[in-house]
């Protein structure tokens, strides 16, 4: 009981200085509207043809936005030597972790939130036609996505190029989770079911979250104890 | 005694990478469908073999390294890390030339490349990672959980052919296929070169531990000479 | 039982040992003032009794348990380099936070208390980044202090900080002494520490130099130690 309450805790330190600051959320959203509005000049898009990439469009939006949220994780904690304070507090790194994490998902779940209504009225597309499988993914991607960032915004936290190295190391990691929500995004947004033979992606989804969140969980006292 | 270690391995992979090229170039014939160019396979699918054998053994002293924090398991992490990526790339590259011939296209968005350069990019941040680190031992830990990570991508670029419908060919070796996709001489040559790559990584291994540990030795009398 | 005991402690940078064989102990209710020049080691014996470190050899025990275990740490209070609270959130709500991930049962009465005790109550709701420095030092006092630790490990506590709360903190290690709790400090600050010291212990270069009932000459002469071990 006491570990749920101690990751809620730091959860909620996180995004009630977010939400007080807005630093990374501000700036995340307006990448977020910047990159769909510079990609409607990449191509000269129809409709139909923007329906073909919606999943790849929208994921590269969300991961790109995200870095900047991710970045900013544990990051925030360098200032005044709070990760020591924390550290050294009966919290244990899974919990400081998950903590952490689930800040950092719902966040990003926001910055989701909101570009989605904006990708539908800028590329004129009815996005919410599967809505309940459509919010499954999302989710599922989402934390898979968190899960890899928030660790690797641990690992880089006391780097000196931290802002360069975590964007170049957590993109390749998220390959697997981008490429299923991609291809799914696209089905669902279409509005088509998903079909048996992209189950697999499915599948690769749920496991890469069940993997890393187990790697994370397991790993993350080795990396804040020095 | 490393010298002479370092001495046999260079010589022997030599030796026996000279003999295979004899063999695969002057005695054995041309392939009945692909012609001259199936040759690559004794030099594609070794190296594969080896740059996952490499990236297995540096999974696992990561693992070793982060319980017993003996900074030997993270030198040998990053000598087989370096190898890895070297046979990665060689494998990237004799499969891009096969393509070029057989599919007439450099590199094509198939599930099983595009998982062996996700490896190669994974791999390669390994290696950058450690050059943004100053101190030694947060070097080694944080490097360590990286290469715990990174192994799940040599895991699923192994399964790829599995899981998806490749353009790749599928397996051919008979430990995968219970046998009969391959002529069991070209199976047999194809070990036997396994065999002399094996030996050159790990020739590549015993020189890249050396440098990293002369490294270390220089970076801990940098900071004795500080503390004077 | 002994606050502290580490045995043979090794703790390396690279190849490099930072601290080369350290062992004592320390036992409760004592303050043991941890001396060196910089670069000794202080501060990375210090981190490792605080559970920020872990050494590469020997062992530590803190009240006869692991240093990282949950229960050793909610009885340590910590005072590092840096502050330790958050400039986006008010002084009240550092407090708070503290209090529940220290798992005390009434954490918003123990912040209330502790912002009185550090005459902080009446900027309780400010948010910290518009607080001066010495009010700042103040909250890191009171966040170390909230949880009535029963061990204090502090890292030149008295570096950098105004007269008021000097003579703020002095009085809270008094109480805590007093109370029976065990204090650990490095400092430069020699006359400020010596007034609470029972007892010594000097690190050159990563090796544990002299430890023992602080020397009745230190009063009188606080860099007595230095010298007598050739350390000046």
């Amino acid at each position: 009981m006491l570990y749920f309450r101690q990751v809620w805790t730091v959860a909620g330190k996180d995004l009630r200085s977010e939400l007080r600051t807005k630093e990374s959320l501000n700036a995340a959203i307006s990448f977020a509207i910047v990159i769909l509005v510079l990609f409607s000049f990449a191509m000269d898009p129809t409709a139909d043809q923007i329906r073909e990439i919606s999943g790849g469009l929208l994921w590269l939006v969300f991961a790109f936005a995200g870095a900047l949220i991710l970045n900013r994780s544990f990051a925030r904690e360098l200032g005044n030597d709070c990760l020591d304070a924390l550290v050294s507090s009966p919290l244990t790194g899974s919990a400081l972790f998950l903590g952490k994490a689930l800040g950092n998902f719902i966040l990003l779940t926001i910055v989701e939130l909101v570009s989605l209504p904006i990708f539908g009225v800028l590329y004129n597309i009815e996005w919410a036609r599967r809505p309940r499988a459509l919010a499954a993914i999302l989710l599922l991607t989402t934390w898979g996505v968190t899960v890899i960032g928030t660790m690797f915004s641990a690992l880089t936290v006391n780097l000196r190029l931290r802002e360069l190295m975590l964007p170049t190391l957590i993109y390749p990691m998220m390959i697997p989770a981008l490429m299923s929500a991609m291809r799914l995004t696209t089905l669902l947004i279409a509005g088509e079911p998903i079909p048996a033979d992209d189950e697999i992606w499915v599948r690769l989804l749920i496991g890469f979250d069940i993997i890393f969140t187990a790697l994370a969980v397991g790993l993350v006292e080795v990396v804040l104890v020095g | 005694m490393r010298t002479k270690i370092l001495a046999v391995l260079c010589l022997a992979s030599g030796l026996w990478l000279a003999r295979n090229l004899y063999v695969i170039f002057l005695t054995m014939g041309d392939e009945a469908a692909q012609g001259a160019i199936y040759r690559i396979i004794y030099f594609h699918v070794p190296s594969w073999i080896t740059c996952f054998t490499a990236f297995f053994v540096a999974g696992v002293s990561s693992v070793l390294y982060l319980v017993r924090k003996n900074s030997r398991f993270d030198t040998l992490a990053v000598a087989t890390v370096e190898a890895g990526v070297v046979f990665t790339i060689v494998g990237l590259v004799t499969g891009s030339i096969w393509g070029r011939i057989i599919w007439g296209i450099w590199w094509t968005w198939d599930p099983r490349l595009t998982w062996a350069l996700i490896t190669c990019v994974i791999y390669s941040g390994y290696l950058m990672l450690r050059h943004a680190i100053d101190d030694p031992t947060a070097r080694a830990k944080n490097s360590a959980v990286l290469c715990i990570f990174s192994f799940t991508s040599v895991i699923i670029t192994y399964k790829a052919i599995d899981w998806w419908r490749t353009q790749h060919p599928g397996p051919v070796l008979s430990f995968r296929t219970g046998g009969g996709n391959i002529d069991p001489a070209m199976e047999h040559m194809l070990f036997q070169n396994l065999g002399a790559l094996l030996l050159l990584c790990a020739a590549i291994v015993v020189v890249r531990m050396r440098q990293e540990d002369m490294q270390r030795e220089v970076e801990a009398l940098r900071r004795y000479a500080h503390a004077l | 039982m002994s606050a502290v005991a580490v045995e043979g402690i090794w703790k390396y940078y690279g190849d490099y040992p930072a601290l080369r064989n350290i062992g004592f102990s320390v036992q409760e209710g004592q303050c043991l003032a941890l001396l060196g020049r910089n670069g000794a080691g202080k501060t990375t014996l210090l981190r490792i009794m605080a559970g920020l470190l872990r050494p590469q050899r020997g062992s530590i025990r803190i009240f006869d348990r692991d240093a990282r275990h949950p229960q050793t740490r909610a009885s340590i209070g910590v005072i590092g380099h840096g502050i330790g609270v958050y400039d986006e959130l008010s002084a009240f709500e550092n407090l708070l936070l503290f209090g529940r991930l220290y798992g005390l049962n009434d954490p918003s009465s123990a912040a209330m208390e502790w912002l009185r005790r550090t005459s902080l109550d009446n900027v309780a709701g400010s948010l910290v980044r518009e607080f001066s420095r010495g009010m700042r030092q103040r909250l890191a006092v009171a966040r170390a202090f909230l949880h009535n630790p029963s061990l204090l490990l502090l890292d030149e506590p008295f570096t950098s900080l105004d007269d008021r709360a000097i003579a703020l903190l002095q009085s809270l290690m008094r109480d805590a002494l007093a109370r029976g709790a065990t204090v650990i400090m490095s400092t430069h600050q020699l006359r400020e520490a010596m007034e609470l010291a029972t007892h010594a212990a000097l690190l050159g270069r990563g090796k544990l130099i002299f430890h023992g009932e602080r020397p009745a000459a230190m009063l009188q002469d606080p860099t007595w130690l230095y010298r007598a071990y050739g350390e000046s």
